[in-house]
């Protein structure tokens, strides 16, 4: 692309290959947070044919459910949820930098706005446990 | 549809309303229906699904944080440099998203 532009003498290109982000500890944590959201997608995915089971009957949807206790899907699962819990922690901290808590004048530190956030999310998966249990019979 | 200087909000809204969807909701989800369920530890019949207001609350669930997988992922691939055109790009990973919301939407009404 640069090779054509009329003007590149005075564009600066930085060189950037395509395993720059491999370079530096910091750069890979990054993919791999970016990366998180696509194993939260696929797992939204292969949740929602699950659910289109149902369309043919409850011993189609448990048959399914049931196929996903096969290694090589307990192996996906248990990779979505540690992505999935890197999103959670890792969009705790973006929020808390990008929205800053206060009480009055006084700024509440970033480690403790990371915490409450960390809280909510434990009473809210209990929360969700519960009636699921509650509301299944 | 391509995201351009006009859609760039509605992108970025939809984006972060799914990454707060996926950071709260996802983990226990991903422990009921990754393990629990096809496991026999919480027994799941799938009668739940049938009332609108959970069918509601899947919608939310399974729709938003495909927007936030398809925001990250257009700029990722753009960032790794893989010398992957933009617009096509941004076509399939937005367009991917909308397609799983009307699939969605979908398969949870006919439910």
């Amino acid at each position: 692309m640069s090779e054509i532009r009329p003007d590149k003498s005075k564009l600066y290109h930085p060189k950037m290959t395509s395993t720059w982000w491999l370079k530096r500890p910091n750069y890979v944590l990054f993919m791999l947070r970016e990366w998180s959201s696509l194993f939260i997608a696929l797992f939204l995915v292969v949740f929602l044919i699950q659910l289109h089971q149902l369309t043919y009957g409850p011993d189609a949807y448990r048959a399914f459910a049931h196929r996903l206790s096969s290694p090589g899907w307990v192996i996906f699962h248990i990779v979505a949820l540690l992505f999935s819990l890197y999103h959670s922690v890792t969009w705790f901290y973006s929020s808390a930098i990008v929205m800053p808590l206060r009480i009055g004048e006084r700024l509440v530190p970033r480690q403790l706005v990371v915490g409450l956030n960390l809280l909510v999310l434990a009473v809210v998966s209990i929360v969700i446990l519960a009636l699921f249990i509650k509301l299944h019979g | 549809m391509t995201p351009g200087k006009t859609s760039e909000p509605l992108w970025w809204g939809l984006f972060s309303a799914g990454g707060v969807v996926a950071a709260f909701l996802v983990p226990i989800h991903i422990v009921l229906f990754g393990f629990a369920v096809p496991f026999g530890w919480i027994a799941d019949s799938g009668a739940l699904y049938h009332h609108w207001p959970v069918k509601i609350y899947l919608f939310v669930l399974i729709a938003l944080p495909l927007y936030h997988w398809a925001h990250r992922f257009y700029f990722t691939l753009n960032d790794m440099r893989l010398g992957l055109p933009r617009k096509p790009l941004a076509i399939l990973c937005y367009g991917s998203a909308i397609v799983g919301t009307v699939a969605t939407a979908w398969v949870l009404s006919v439910l």
